[in-house]
């Protein structure tokens, strides 16, 4: 590892084999998942950023065009390696049903049922699963230093952590046996009330539809004890102490009360948060050293200057300077209030303020000055 | 019928509220519908968390400066709520109860890739339908699943070729692609990112799913400060004022920063405006931390503002 120097978050980073960034949507959280792997390449690792977004936006600040469901290496001339993904969630599953199936015709038989098709596609919390799925696949079985994912923007943690349990609950579901049931001859009078249910389904959606329910189910019959045995596994890497989970914010009201929720959730799951990064901050052009005297007034007594300027001929001007003052503070002391509450609930754990860059993260040099900042070499890149 | 969409973070939750404030400021009647159970939208107006229950946010006949208010009117719409709702008007009551408690839509909808969405947007039409209000705004699902949200209709109408669900498949459908009943109003901001995807989004959404745009709704955009052109100690002369010592520079860096915000904005704007020719209504960057109803005032002024100067009459009249 060479010697980049770096705060607190950057020993966080260096110290874990897995950084799962999460968040709500908005906030950076891309940006934020691609420059934690590029310090780590920066600083001698051999990283992969996994990338959910289907905006593709990592894929533009990249400069890559077309990130796959394969990671791709990323030349930017430092000492370790980058590569990046974007997470495909149809292929991640269909992945995982092969290497579940017992032959090849009951794979087959899943990946052309058109229920199995639904599911991969659209099934509450797959984009979430398959995300820990490829993570885990990198992590466990990839030949990486350090994993990188990017969480989908879900304002529920839990969505993440509890999706590899979710696949093997709905198999396990009541309404599984209720299915199938009606196929064993013996447990049919039990049933009746169950097929009245069937039966009331499929008036409603149609009787192919439950027909390739059933089938679905049929398919997946010895599959389970798999799916739940990795659930556990990604269960233990998650968490596992190198594995840190990071939380990205930006200091808005809305978004800093869902990043508390966050926290809240992780810390019920007995998992600490190991470092904020607050996004997007408004810088406060306060004089460092001049706390006290008549520069560092706020916002209201700014305001109230550029009110009584506005009635003197000729100040039209300096009116408008005084407003922009008074805007910047006004905002930059709203959004530490928003914040208190958020970086006393994650201490320990580093925060790191990254003020509004005047320009946007569109490309490699851009994400690597942003990195710069993030991890304490300077506070604004240009 | 007026459907707000736009990616996370776009504000489009504060917008729908001031599209609320700004109709209902024309006397016109408005309910909101949140389909997504966030908890923000009610406290700007100073009211308690929203349920499947209307609840009202501003009362009708509340005065204001330029008359009187049509009132907003504020619920959601979850799909549960919908599917039981639904289940019980097709005398299906009887098993309803069972059928949610046992996660049967969880496998019906999976089975049924958009039916919750239909759900939501067949409890929509129905409202609609009522004619109790003039405007219903639709808070809806973040950008990526908008579209989903929004292409429901058609993927179900196309995969369910009878029965109920092609019914209310095909009534919605007709909604949506009524200009004179239903439009989208994107909603975004004026920063690169956003920008594209409204692009994106905009063309997705007539193509599949053939609903006619509004205007793009694009928030925070900073009001323009002609004097910051001019140096702060030319403009402390000018008005014939002495600065501190280092006040000029303080100055000097707010504004270079501002300017430099704004200049990538109006950048962003003009590069919209010529990838999507829609009507572009600016509403206002505020400073302020809180957001309530002074703000929401505000905010619903540059729309009503903003659609005066447009040439597209009733889009939200």
């Amino acid at each position: 590892m060479t010697g980049l120097p770096t705060n607190e978050l950057g020993q966080v980073v260096a110290r874990s084999k897995v950084v799962v960034c999460c968040g709500s949507g908005g906030v950076g959280k891309t940006t934020t998942a691609a420059l934690i792997a590029m310090e780590a390449a920066r600083s001698g690792r051999r990283a992969v950023v996994v990338t959910i977004d289907p905006a593709r936006r990592l894929a533009d600040a990249l400069g890559l065009e077309g990130l796959t469901n394969e990671p791709s290496r990323i030349d930017g001339g430092w000492p370790g390696e980058l590569w990046a993904l974007m997470l495909d969630t149809k292929s991640t599953f269909d992945g995982l049903v092969r290497r579940y199936s017992a032959t090849e015709a009951q794979s087959e038989a899943i990946l052309t049922n058109n229920f199995y098709k639904n599911i991969s596609g659209s099934l509450s919390g797959t984009q979430e699963y398959m995300a820990t799925e490829k993570l885990f696949e990198l992590a466990v079985e990839g030949d990486y230093d350090l994993v990188v994912v990017d969480t989908p923007p879900t304002r529920n943690a839990l969505d993440f952590l509890e999706a590899p349990h979710r696949l093997a609950h709905f198999l396990d579901h009541r309404l599984y046996r209720v299915l199938t049931a009606p196929t064993k001859g013996f447990v049919k009078a039990v049933n009746v009330a169950a097929q009245t249910l069937v039966r009331a389904l499929a008036k409603v959606v149609g009787a192919d539809v439950v027909d390739d329910a059933i089938s679905f189910f049929q398919a997946f019959e010895g599959m389970d004890e798999g799916f739940k045995d990795r659930a556990r596994q990604v269960d233990a890497l998650l968490t596992d102490d190198s594995t840190a989970f990071v939380l990205v914010a930006s200091p808005k009201a809305d978004t800093v009360v869902e990043a508390g929720y966050f926290a809240e959730q992780l810390h019920d799951h007995r998992i600490e948060v190991r470092g904020l990064i607050v996004n997007r901050m408004q810088p406060s052009f306060e004089r460092p050293g001049h706390t006290e005297d008549e520069l560092a007034t706020g916002p209201d007594a700014v305001r109230r200057r550029a009110v009584t300027l506005s009635e003197r001929p000729g100040a039209e001007a300096l009116v408008d300077h005084y407003t922009c003052l008074a805007d910047a503070r006004e905002l930059a002391r709203g959004e530490e209030s928003h914040l208190t509450g958020l970086t006393d609930r994650v201490a320990p754990a580093p925060v790191v303020r990254v003020s509004l860059q005047p320009f946007e993260v569109t490309d490699l040099a851009a994400l690597s000055g942003l990195g710069d900042v993030v991890f304490g070499r300077t506070t604004v890149s240009r | 019928m007026l459907i707000v969409a736009g990616k996370g973070g776009v504000g489009k939750t504060a917008v729908t509220a001031a599209l609320a404030v700004a109709a209902s400021s024309v006397g016109v009647r408005t309910l909101i519908v949140e389909v997504e159970g966030k908890g923000g939208m009610p406290a700007m107006f100073g009211s308690a968390g929203l349920t499947y229950e209307d609840a009202v946010l501003v009362h009708a006949a509340e005065e204001h400066a330029d008359g009187v208010h049509g009132g907003v009117t504020a619920r959601t719409i979850t799909p549960d709520d919908a599917l039981l709702d639904y289940l019980s008007s097709h005398g299906l009551q009887r098993i309803s109860n069972r059928l949610v408690a046992s996660g049967a839509l969880d496998l019906v909808a999976t089975a049924v890739p958009g039916i919750r969405d239909i759900l939501v947007l067949g409890k929509i039409k129905q409202l609609e339908q009522t004619g109790e209000w003039d405007l219903i705004l639709l808070d809806a699902p973040a950008a990526g699943h908008a579209i989903t949200f929004l292409r429901s209709a058609r993927g179900l109408a196309d995969a369910v070729k009878v029965g109920p669900i092609n019914t209310q498949a095909n009534d919605v459908l007709e909604l949506l692609c009524d200009p004179t009943r239903c439009r989208v109003a994107l909603v975004t901001l004026p920063e690169e990112t956003p920008v594209n995807e409204v692009v994106e989004t905009a063309y997705s959404l007539e193509d599949e799913v053939g609903v006619a745009l509004g205007p793009v709704l694009v928030n925070a955009v900073f009001p323009d400060l002609a004097g910051l052109a001019t140096d702060p100690e030319d403009a402390a002369a000018s008005a014939g004022v002495t600065l501190l010592d280092g006040e000029a520079d303080l100055l000097r860096a707010a504004a270079e920063f501002r300017s430099e915000r704004t200049a990538l904005q109006h950048q962003q704007l003009d590069r919209m405006a010529e990838e999507l020719p829609l009507p572009q209504v600016r509403l206002p960057y505020l400073f302020t931390s809180e957001l309530g109803r002074a703000e929401l005032d505000l905010l619903a002024a540059a729309v009503t503002d903003g659609i005066r100067h447009l040439d597209v009459p009733g889009v939200v009249a």
